[in-house]
């Protein structure tokens, strides 16, 4: 494995090896994902969505959650094409519709984790009020947006989130609007939980993703992916391996965002990653369930 | 149960409850807007649940959604959100997801008028959504037809696995009549039963039978479902023989069983050689016509259709093989005139459609009845 | 343009068959009252439909219910040419309360509003109005017109205008028996509030001895 893959993933060479053989049964999470559907994914090699379906299993993995208990609902798009790959209760919606799809399962199922996964014009674009409906009436749902500021699968179009300036397809000159901060929006809206990070941040995507799941209410976990056949070609931001160095280097912590001056956050222009709420607020499902109890009751 | 005087909206709630639905979601429109009020008042009281959504796009979406989850469902509009709802009915239909939409049609194009009548939904109701697929089309004639026909509705779309249409108008879902409705305990009500084991279980098998046994979320069998082109058991595939299977499968399911989903009414007469052919709240009229024409004399056929879509070809074909002429009065422009035209010819087939809000009149079907 | 109507509705009225039209500006009451009209009949043992049309306005333009009776099968729901026209407003006056011209065209009661007409009267049958409200100089001539003040005089009876509906409700019974008395009395006090039965009934009687007075003069 050359030094430059190496070094954006932050390992030595050792680390890097992968088991000849038996390596797929040995590992218990991947025993998460689909036997019977033949890989490889539709993914373009390098790219960033492989990473969070990792942390997303390791994540389902760490809470114990059986298959059966978990729910993916996906919209269409790269990120959309997800869940077929798990072995899970899986439902690949239409585009912009995960969360409203989610909405109709979770209150049939409110014991499921009911996970929505989307890119950034699924969740932003075509289903921008959904989401933040889905965040304001606080259902137990997750809400995962891997952001790679782009519409990758139909080529490379500019997107809710591609920054000011930036090339894309239908942005031959730069784009002239500005991006949706994702986890302000899920804040304001009124997410129980809000969390970022990069998928070069594995790890700590693990962890938020696991939080995000064990919450009782609408949480989000935006992770910061890259799309380097299209928006990096476009912007020449080299590799899949640039792109993903880029990631970190480019962003810092919540902790280190707060330590800065005030006119240094208002010059920051790196990624900020972190938790940026977790709080409880009654959930849906709950709400509607004790509704139910009341009206069974007799209340008029 | 006593008599009771009930709006048609009110009958659609009721039907639906008596019929197992357990979730409504919707967005308020005028005409339709009573189903909603009605059913957020009485799902509650049976365990059921009511949400009122962003949209109707995102209503069509958590229907669909809920019954993936296990529990019967339904949303109502009217024109605009119907339109909205075209592209997730395509996915029911692709997905065989069982779901009831009611559409209280009023008049269009676009915002058209709220609270005036129109039948103009016809072809949107059955080519509303892209692409070649099957749909089943009710449509009631009063109060308690609205009743029978969403627990209809209910029952064809399980056993089918399709979305299923209650295609009512302004008319009859504003209208109060005097009911008196059956104990909800003897309403007869289709369960799936999956007998596979999870391992074995394919939500798409094509065959033995054209529908196969619909299982829900968390309940042990998890699989894929998409609006992708799928195979048997859900993930996506581009390889033509498995489209074709199933393209066949769904594409005949409905037509192969007319015989149970086409629901009509004949009032035949020998040798009379004029017909009246109509549907929702015209059929009325077309009735009010048939028997002052009868009161004056005149030989006259009547064929009310309940369902709509698939049209009931053989039905139609039979009728037109006995009269000279049938006169088709509908609050459009043709609409479903251009169905039966195409059955028993331009020639025979009289149109009387008023597409301005107000209902046909039984004169106005007189006049076209005559030479 | 709206469409001509062909024909008038006298010759497609089945025999047993009355129609009746409440109308007036949306917050009156008047479909509430076409409610309880078709409550009535049921009462009476007999067949009923009631349907509505409205403007888009919660409160005011112009609105009306219809009630067909009968004491068989109603097919075609909407009234062809009302027996019973009652109307507590200008608007709904003149726009409901026309007649059909020879040619087959509804002539609105008011000649520069016949464009919006969409409900006529038979000829001979009843046209009721608040004589306070409408100004019915340009009522068709071929019908039994009655002015009454029957907000006026619901004010006087309850105290509360919108009890009119009420006093509409007994005039128009009291005059033309579409149901009985009994049948009526018992729909009014099924539908009204809690607490409010006595006010309505004196309203509904308030009504009746409004026609009875007018059934004297004649």
């Amino acid at each position: 494995m050359s030094q430059h893959i190496l070094d954006a993933a932050a390992l030595n060479q050792d680390e890097a090896l992968i088991p000849k053989s038996g390596w797929f049964e040995q590992s218990e999470t991947l025993q998460k994902l689909r036997k019977n559907k033949k890989f490889p994914t539709i993914w373009c090699p390098g790219c960033g969505i492989g990473v969070v379906m990792g942390a997303l299993i390791r994540a389902i993995d760490h809470l114990g959650l059986k298959n059966d208990d978990v729910a993916l609902v996906a919209g269409i798009g790269c990120t959309a094409r997800m869940p077929v790959y798990m072995d899970f209760n899986t439902l690949h919606t239409t585009h912009g519709r995960a969360l409203a799809f989610a909405t109709g399962l979770k209150i049939a199922r409110p014991d499921m984790k009911v996970i929505a996964i989307m890119g950034d014009g699924d969740a932003l674009a075509i289903g921008g009020n959904h989401f933040i409906h889905a965040a304001r009436r606080n259902l137990g749902i997750t809400a995962l947006v891997v952001n790679n500021s782009i519409y990758g699968m139909t080529g490379g179009q500019y997107s809710p989130t591609t920054p000011l300036g930036k090339r894309a397809t239908t942005a031959p000159y730069g784009n002239v609007e500005p991006p949706f901060p994702v986890c302000d929006l899920a804040i304001a809206a009124g997410a129980t939980y809000v969390a970022r990070s990069t998928v070069y941040h594995a790890l700590e995507l693990d962890k938020f993703l696991a939080e995000a799941i064990a919450k009782d209410g609408f949480s989000l976990v935006e992770a910061v992916s890259y799309c380097h056949t299209t928006y990096g070609r476009l912007n020449k931001l080299g590799t899949a391996a640039d792109m993903m160095r880029a990631l970190k280097d480019n962003s810092i912590s919540r902790t280190a965002f707060d330590a800065m001056s005030p006119e240094q956050k208002a010059d920051n222009t790196k990624i900020v990653r972190g938790k940026f709420v977790d709080i409880d607020r009654p959930q849906y499902t709950a709400i509607y369930a004790n509704l139910i109890t009341r009206v069974q009751g007799g209340e008029k | 149960m006593a008599v009771k005087l009930m709006q048609g909206n009110e009958a659609i709630a009721k039907g639906a409850v008596a019929a197992g639905c357990r979730f409504y979601a919707g967005y308020p429109i005028t005409p339709s807007t009573e189903v909603a009020e009605v059913l957020s008042r009485e799902l509650p009281k049976v365990g059921g649940k009511f949400i009122q959504m962003e949209d109707e796009i995102a209503s069509m979406a958590a229907i669909i959604g809920a019954r993936v989850g296990g529990l019967k469902s339904m949303t109502a509009t009217s024109g605009p959100g119907f339109s909205l709802m075209q592209e997730n009915i395509g996915y029911a239909a692709m997905t065989e997801v069982p779901c009831v939409i009611v559409n209280v049609q009023r008049l269009g194009p676009s915002t058209g008028q709220p609270t005036a009548a129109s039948q103009g939904d016809v072809m949107q109701a059955r080519w509303g959504t892209h692409g070649d697929h099957p749909i089943i089309v009710l449509s009631p004639i009063s109060v308690r037809h609205s009743f029978d026909l969403t627990i209809k509705a209910f029952d064809f779309s399980e056993k089918y696995r399709t979305p299923v249409i209650l295609l009512t108008d302004e008319i009859i879902g504003h209208m109060r009549e005097p009911v008196e409705l059956p104990d909800f305990k003897t309403v007869k009500i289709f369960e799936h039963s999956v007998t596979e084991k999870p391992a074995d279980y394919k939500a798409y098998r094509n065959g033995p039978g054209d529908v196969p046994p619909m299982a829900a979320f968390g309940t042990g069998y998890r699989y894929h479902i998409t609006g992708l082109f799928h195979d048997e058991v859900g993930f996506p595939t581009q390889r033509l023989d498995e489209i074709d299977p199933w393209l066949e499968r769904v594409n005949t399911k409905l037509t192969n069983h007319m015989d149970e989903i086409a629901l009509y009414e004949e009032d035949y007469e020998d040798g009379a050689k004029v017909a009246l052919l109509s549907y929702g709240c015209s059929a009325r009229t077309a009735r009010h016509a048939m028997k002052l024409a009868r009161a004056q004399g005149q030989k006259v056929d009547l064929l009310s259709l309940f369902t709509i879509w698939p049209f009931p070809e053989k039905q139609v074909e039979a009728l037109g093989d006995k009269v000279d002429r049938i006169v088709v009065p509908e609050m459009n422009r043709g609409q479903l005139a251009l169905e039966v035209e195409r059955i028993v010819g331009r020639k025979k087939v009289r149109r009387v459609g008023l597409a301005n809000g107000e209902m046909v009149t039984p004169q106005m079907v007189l006049e076209k009845m005559g030479g | 343009m709206t469409t001509p109507r062909a024909g008038t509705g006298t010759t497609t009225k089945m025999a047993d068959r009355t129609e009746v039209r409440l109308a007036g500006e949306g917050g009156q009451g008047m479909i509430l009252a076409g409610i309880i009209l078709a409550e009535a009949a049921i009462h009476d043992g007999r067949n009923a439909v009631q349907t509505q049309s409205y403007g888009p306005e919660a409160r005011g333009g112009a609105s009306k219910a219809e009630v067909v009776i009968s004491s068989g099968e109603i097919d075609h729901p909407e009234v062809l040419e009302a027996d019973v026209v009652i109307t507590l407003s200008q608007a709904a006056f003149q726009k409901f309360s026309g007649s059909f011209g020879p040619d087959g065209r509804l002539i609105a009661a008011d000649k520069e509003e016949s464009e919006k007409a969409s409900g006529s009267i038979k000829p001979g049958g009843w046209l009721i109005v608040d004589e306070e409200k409408v100004d019915s100089s340009a009522a068709p001539k071929n019908v039994r017109l009655i002015r009454l003040p029957i907000t006026k005089m619901a004010v006087e009876t309850t105290g509360k205008g919108i009890t009119a509906n009420t006093v509409a409700l007994g005039v128009l019974v009291g005059l033309t028996d579409v149901v009985s008395r009994e049948a009526i009395e018992k729909a009014v006090t099924a539908r009204a509030p809690k607490g409010t039965e006595d006010m309505n009934r004196k309203a509904l009687q308030a009504g009746f001895d409004a026609a009875e007075r007018v059934k004297a003069k004649k």
